[in-house]
């Protein structure tokens, strides 16, 4: 089989008799779930947060069954107090969360190691290089877990999640050990302080017989070799020094914590130089360091970004690499952008049209930052829209309801937003929060939540009613537009940005990657360019679908068009989506809606 | 020393590149290659500029092509091909299809598409082969089979037979496209030859 470090932790979660695996989408790590969802035997699920996945997979494992818990790296911080107190409890079925990292930030705000939480809570964590070690690795922590009584952390990479390789097949599934029912152990599953002390002491004891298990684990494996240059690496950075220095010893640390100080210290002392190469911080660095081994680390490889084989190879050997590349050629950039009919697109038009702080969230919609729509000022983690905005408005004092509006999409609002929202009516804001509804889960690739009314199987499910919701919250103006309905929706968020009050503002129309609107009968917009002026209305909404021409010198009054026209727009049929947002902002009949000719 | 061959996708989000250096992949799996290949999913996909990083030889290790290695380029978008020559060796071959997609900046007017892609690209050590993948996939019936036809250029210049290919193909698209896929792929060989200067 050929498959991605993704599909691979999914074959070894059906494998491991996972009953029960819950998690909340993320790049790198979505596609987990998207496949686990497609066997039979195992229960899944999209969570709205984080949290609440781990939550669930902790239930699960009190229960008996084996349970996985899904997210990226930032994921985790939110469902660090679950995981830090789960690492007191254990539980009885095995219970692995799998972080997902992002070095580089590929699709993440920050790129945070999320090694440093094994370390924190106090909890195994294992490191695969590759796909097949992903599949390998995930079944060794379920039986890890349930052998020492403790969550197990597994960590991948985007270069591990994404990437594609030979994993051995077919798989088979092996049912759990245990049989799922109703057990009480108070002493273990209530923490409350006097149960908690004696936990905290179990924990210290299971940490000591982990440490002893890594010394003799054959997946922290000496690979023998030339003596002169020594290496202790882990995760992806493995790959990257066997094919820099393929002759040299290498001590490959399947497990990332808690470390073999024995093994480590053999190696060490058998190596004329010890090199440690890891992406990120420098975890295994420190704790080698504090062993008192003298070795090369973060003075040489970069701490920052991701790594590759000449990064690696340069830094330790930089006599070796001599060929000059080509030089780069400077070139306007191609950053990403909103879809052709994005919903979000008017929205943000709308708002770079008023003069306010746009308090922003992740999702598609961040992207309205970039320009010509320069219409969101902040970002910071999913939920703080909300609450940012309403810190915002008390920092500043009286009458600054009308200078900052929140927006939020669907799946961010379900995921923290709520909680926020909460806390503004409660405490008497005024800043308008617009929830841009385009009914799933986009960023990440389209994955329904809460709000969508189906489940991660495409299956009928309850869907939760925004409207309601915000009025049972307390907010008494809640209105639903359409956001393709530019002017129209300029009016409104006018209004409602002025009231002096706490409204919401529904801007709801479907994604248009969503498989339905996809398949719909192609008919879209076109240009009369013979009625176009040239006033740039539609230019500056920003669609990959319609593009300027620019007229020569003269060409415009030969076209018999006004003297000072500058050029005229087009859309691409084939691109279009059919949104309409660039004909309800032209003024001059230039922009029809039909089937392509 | 490593036997490996790099072949670097480059092209602009929602092309299909992930369909085309899938079927490269496994048509490289199939004679018998080891082959790993890295891609980018999530936020660049939205009409960014993006990159696959395929890789075979005996034994692969590393998923990423480094700066100076990659000795094909596949690219999607003229543009694009520039993009990525740092990635590009002294003698590699950079197939490229002759298709503008224009960044935002062009597309309202701020900056201009670079002229001349071709001629840049051939005034380096580097052998560049233009197709007109739009065309040959008009021509096919299908403009969505242009990544095929491409792949078709690409398969040229690769250790397997033209059959492991159109096998894969068949396997790996929708059936009511097939015949179209079929045909950009053996149009897209024929473009994908040596060309003169
Ligand atoms: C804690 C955390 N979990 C997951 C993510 C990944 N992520 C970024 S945005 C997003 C959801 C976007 O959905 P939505 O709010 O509906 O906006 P859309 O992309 O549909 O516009 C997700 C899952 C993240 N950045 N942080």
């Amino acid at each position: 089989m050929w498959l991605s470090g993704n599909e691979a932790i999914a074959l070894g979660a059906w494998e491991a008799g996972v009953r029960v695996a819950s998690g909340y989408p993320g790049t790198p790590s979505t596609e987990i779930m998207e496949h686990l969802s497609g066997y039979d035997g195992v229960y899944t699920e999209w969570a709205p947060n984080e949290k609440v996945a781990l939550e669930v997979a902790i239930g699960a494992s009190f229960a008996g069954g084996r349970a996985l818990a899904t997210m990226k790296h930032v994921g985790l911080n939110v469902a660090a107090d679950p995981l830090f107190t789960a690492a007191y409890t254990g539980g009885r079925g095995g219970l692995v969360i799998l972080t997902a990292d992002d070095p580089d930030m590929h699709s993440s705000q920050n790129e945070q190691d999320n090694r440093n939480y094994a370390l924190a809570a106090k909890l195994p964590m294992l490191e695969p290089s590759d796909p097949a070690e992903s599949r390998d690795f995930l079944k060794r922590a379920f039986v890890l877990s349930e052998q020492l009584d403790t969550p197990v952390l597994l960590r991948i990479t985007t270069r591990i999640a994404h990437v594609k390789g030979v994993v051995a097949g077919p798989g088979e599934r092996i049912e759990a050990p245990l049989a799922p029912g109703v057990e009480k152990h108070p002493e273990k599953f209530v923490m409350l302080p006097a149960m908690a002390r004696r936990r905290r002491l179990f924990v210290e004891e299971r940490m000591m017989r982990c440490r002893e298990l890594a010394e003799n684990d054959s997946d922290n494996r000496i690979e023998d070799g030339d003596r002169r240059r020594g290496f202790i690496t882990s995760g992806v950075s493995y790959l990257y020094v066997k094919e820099a220095f393929p002759e040299a010893a290498v001590l490959k640390l399947g497990m990332c914590w808690p470390l073999p100080e024995q093994k480590i210290r053999e190696f060490a002392a058998s190596v004329e130089t010890l090199y440690v190469v890891e992406e990120l911080d420098p975890f295994l660095e420190t704790q080698i360091k504090a062993m008192g081994i003298i070795c090369h680390g973060k003075d040489l490889i970069p701490a920052i970004g991701e790594l590759n084989t000449a990064i690696v190879r340069r830094a330790i050997d930089p006599g070796r690499d001599t060929a000059e590349l080509f030089e780069p050629v400077v070139l306007p950039p191609r950053p990403p952008n909103m879809c052709p009919g994005c919903p979000h697109r008017g929205i943000f038009f709308n708002l770079s049209r008023l003069k306010v702080f746009v308090s922003g969230d992740i999702g598609c919609y961040t992207l309205g930052f970039l320009p010509p729509l320069n219409a969101l000022d902040s970002t910071v983690c999913m939920g703080a829209s909300i609450p940012m905005a309403h810190g915002m408005v008390k920092a500043i004092g009286d009458g600054a309801h009308d200078k900052v509006v929140s927006v939020i999409g669907d799946s961010t609002f379900v995921h923290s937003g709520i909680t926020g929202l909460i806390n503004s009516v409660y405490n008497g804001s005024a800043a308008t929060l617009i929830i841009l509804d385009n009914r799933i889960t986009a960023m990440t690739g389209q994955q329904p939540n809460p709000a969508s009314g189906t489940s991660i199987k495409g299956e009928p499910a309850q869907s939760l009613d925004l409207e309601a919701l915000c009025r049972a919250i307390g907010v008494k103006h809640v209105r639903v537009v359409n956001p393709h309905e530019v002017p129209e929706c300029r009016k409104i968020i006018k209004e409602e940005v002025e009231r002096d009050e706490m409204s919401v503002i529904i801007a709801r129309a479907p994604c248009v990657l969503l498989p339905e609107l996809k398949l719909r009968k192609p008919v879209g917009y076109y240009t009369n360019i013979d009625n176009c002026v040239g006033c740039t209305s539609c230019i500056r909404l920003g669609c990959p679908a319609i593009s300027w021409t620019p007229f020569a010198e003269g060409e415009a009054e030969a076209r018999g068009y006004k003297k000072s026209q500058k050029g005229y727009s087009q859309i691409d049929e084939v691109l279009c989506n059919d949104c309409g947002q660039c004909a309800s902002l032209c003024k001059f009949n230039a922009i029809t809606r039909g089937e392509p000719k | 020393m490593s036997d490996n061959k790099n072949i670097l996708f480059s092209g602009v989000g929602g092309q299909g590149i992930l369909l085309a250096s899938e079927i490269t992949a496994y048509a490289l799996l199939a004679v018998g290659f080891d082959v790993k290949k890295s891609e980018v999913h999530g936020m660049a996909q939205r009409g960014g500029s993006v990159t696959a990083q395929l890789r075979y030889g005996t034994k692969v290790y590393s998923p990423l092509i480094d700066p100076g290695c990659a000795d094909i380029q596949m690219a999607f978008e003229m543009m694009e091909a520039v993009r990525y020559l740092p990635y590009l060796h002294q003698g590699s071959t950079v197939i490229v299809n002759t298709q503008q997609i224009l960044p935002p900046s062009v597309a309202t007017g701020q900056a201009l598409y670079p002229e001349n892609v071709l001629d840049e690209l051939r005034s380096r050590a580097i052998e560049v082969i233009a197709v007109d993948a739009f065309t040959i996939a008009r021509q096919a019936g299908e403009v969505r089979t242009a990544n095929v036809a491409l792949v078709g250029a690409l398969s040229v210049h690769l250790p397997v037979d033209e059959q492991v290919f159109q096998d894969i193909i068949e396997s790996r698209v929708p059936e009511r496209f097939r015949a179209e896929n079929m045909a950009a792929f053996t149009a897209g060989r024929h473009a994908g030859r040596r060309q003169e200067r």
